[in-house]
């Protein structure tokens, strides 16, 4: 059951701000999907590895060799702001 | 003569042999685009300008006999969450509605190399969360079988412009389903690949470890001219198959004799429609009839996959939209507060409701005291599922499947209620939580509502479902059945 409290936790997790009404609408559809989703618990995994990742590659290494990247004032054109060559952030303490 | 009607493969003589210019091509695709797009809304964006500029620079080429690649002069649609440098990339969402990238996806820059000229970007779900199309930002696309209906989606925009001939080719991105269900839905073919064949460098990513870009297209010759122009390895990419580039045309066309066809029978259980049912075991007579051995096989655990699929697909997503902050790119909401307060606001207006649902129970999933009996549960009964797959592609070379258990359904009819969204999703989830390729391809109509049949193969067996995909559409013609629109 998910209840209003968890999804205002849940949503200050993932930092998305829910209006009352959303919060109230979303508790309702997660428990239900929830409880649906509870059906794989009956599924017997006590000797069963989980897959992350289909392919078996490994450790994908490269030559550390220099190459062209995005020049500094290209990757900075989408920034909302930006300042000596940094992305500008609203204060954080 | 309308050349938007015609194939790739047809074209691409034509403009070779400077029987038509790239440039008329061109021309006629944006022609239809002004004629339907009112009524489609295919695309999120066009690029006229540039894509006839493109196609007089290939024209030029052969005019100078020199050598021109395998999509000479084809007009390409690219899906909206695919990076296309200097275009606008949105994924159907408002929090990228203003997004240019400063790069190409890879498999932009193949399609390029082979001479493709990409006209503009397609209509999804919002960032690929959807089985319609009816999550973007951008508004509905509507199915060129009847405009009242969904395309299927989330690559809703790429399979109805194919349909309705607002282009040749197209590219989809398929985490679930997203290629296959709307090439079922308008009655055009489309391939999802082994995971890792298709470099998803430059794909926005969703659920990383589900996820493959894959062709769409008119007929199954054109999917497999699209999918030899984009797979193979990109160090780019470090999920990419380690392999070499290969024509997937040069085996489509031999016979299907001998082809040992498995037919899974939980795929028909409940929940399936009956006049699917009907067409998809009618389809599976016909492979009899052109010479495969048709017999019965199991995949259990289906009824796990959905929770399964969506536990993982959350999951990821949860942490892969982690980066949309609005700060380095992207919509930022007005809000003049601290770090959290301009963050939260700005996923707030910039997620729709789809998007954020997914997020937060894929981070309910992840959080602690529940990730054992969430995220790593579901990861292990994908082991369950994968070995299931192996299990029936070591008796048979493909297995064979509705592709939605459901005819298109009416648009708004079910997107107040996810848990029945996500339950039509039961057909095509399993195959990415196998990372198994599968192509979906027209096999008949109910009511004048497109089915389609999937086609699964084993680990890199692109070749094989491209051939059974074939020999069915050259016997039964349903690609070349066109709307009225």
């Amino acid at each position: 059951m998910i209840t209003k409290e968890v999804v205002e936790n849940v949503a200050w997790l993932a930092r998305i701000k829910l209006s009352e009404e959303e919060k109230e609408k979303f508790a309702r559809q997660l428990s239900e999907i929830l409880e649906y989703f509870n059906v794989i618990s009956k599924v017997d995994t006590s000797s069963v590895e989980p897959t992350f990742h289909v392919l078996e590659l490994h450790n994908v290494f490269r030559d550390d060799e220099e190459r062209e990247s995005l020049p500094q004032e290209v990757a900075l054109k989408s920034a909302r702001e930006s300042e000596d060559g940094f992305v500008k952030a609203p204060k954080i303490l | 003569m309308h050349l938007n009607r015609l194939t790739c493969h047809e074209l691409v003589e034509m403009i070779k042999a400077q029987t038509v210019t790239a440039e008329e091509v061109v021309e006629h695709v944006f022609r239809r685009i002004d004629e339907v797009e009112s009524k489609i809304n295919a695309f999120i964006s066009t690029f006229k300008e540039d894509a006839l500029e493109k196609a007089r620079e290939i024209d030029r080429k052969i005019r100078r006999g020199e050598s021109v690649g395998l999509l000479a002069g084809i007009p390409v649609a690219v899906k909206d969450n695919i990076c296309t440098r200097g275009k606008l990339t949105t994924c159907g969402s408002k929090m990228l509605s203003n997004y240019i990238p400063p790069y190409s996806a890879t498999v932009v820059e193949k399609i390029e190399a082979a001479g493709g000229i990409i006209i503009g970007k397609t209509n999804m779900d919002e960032f690929a969360m959807g089985n319609s199309t009816e999550t973007s930002f951008f508004g509905c696309t509507r199915n060129p079988w009847d405009l009242t209906r969904v395309p299927g989606g989330s690559s809703g925009g790429s399979a109805a412009a194919l349909t309705s001939d607002e282009t040749v080719l197209a590219l989809g991105s398929d985490t679930g389903g997203s290629i296959r269900c709307p090439a079922s839905f308008c009655s055009v073919v489309g391939l999802k690949p082994t995971y890792g064949l298709v470099s998803r460098y430059g794909l926005v990513a969703y659920a990383n470890s589900l996820e493959q870009i894959g062709p769409m297209a008119k007929d199954v010759l054109d999917c497999a001219m699209l999918l030899t122009a984009i797979a193979g390895h990109d160090p780019r990419d470090s999920t990419s198959a380690p392999r070499s580039p290969y024509d997937y045309t040069s085996a489509i066309n031999g016979d299907i004799k001998n082809v040992k066809v498995g037919v899974p029978r939980e795929f028909f259980a409940a929940g399936l429609d009956e006049r699917v049912e009907k067409s998809v075991l009618s389809a599976v007579s016909i492979l009899e009839d052109l010479g495969a051995t048709c017999g019965e096989t199991s995949i259990s655990y289906l009824e796990y996959v959905v929770p399964t699929y969506y536990l993982i697909a959350m999951s990821e997503a949860s942490s892969n939209l982690a980066r949309f902050d609005g700060l380095r790119y992207g919509f930022t909401a007005k809000c003049d507060g601290d770090w959290n307060e301009v963050f939260s606001a700005t996923r707030s207006e910039g997620f729709g409701e789809e998007v954020k649902r997914r997020i937060l129970l894929g981070t309910f999933a992840l959080s602690a005291g529940y990730y054992d009996k969430y995220y790593l549960k579901a990861l292990k009964v994908r082991t369950l599922i994968k070995r299931e797959f192996e299990k029936a592609l070591a008796k048979f070379d493909v297995l064979v499947a509705p592709t939605m258990p459901i005819l298109p359904f009416k648009i708004g009819e079910i997107i107040e209620d996810p848990l029945t969204m996500y339950m039509m999703d039961i057909d095509t989830v399993p195959v990415n939580l196998a990372g198994v390729p599968s192509i979906s391809v027209p096999c008949g109509f109910v009511d004048g509502l497109p089915v389609g049949l999937q086609v699964i193969g084993g680990f890199f067996g692109e070749e094989k479902i491209l051939k059974v995909a074939y020999a069915f559409q050259e016997h039964t013609k349903f690609n070349l059945k066109k709307p009225e629109i």
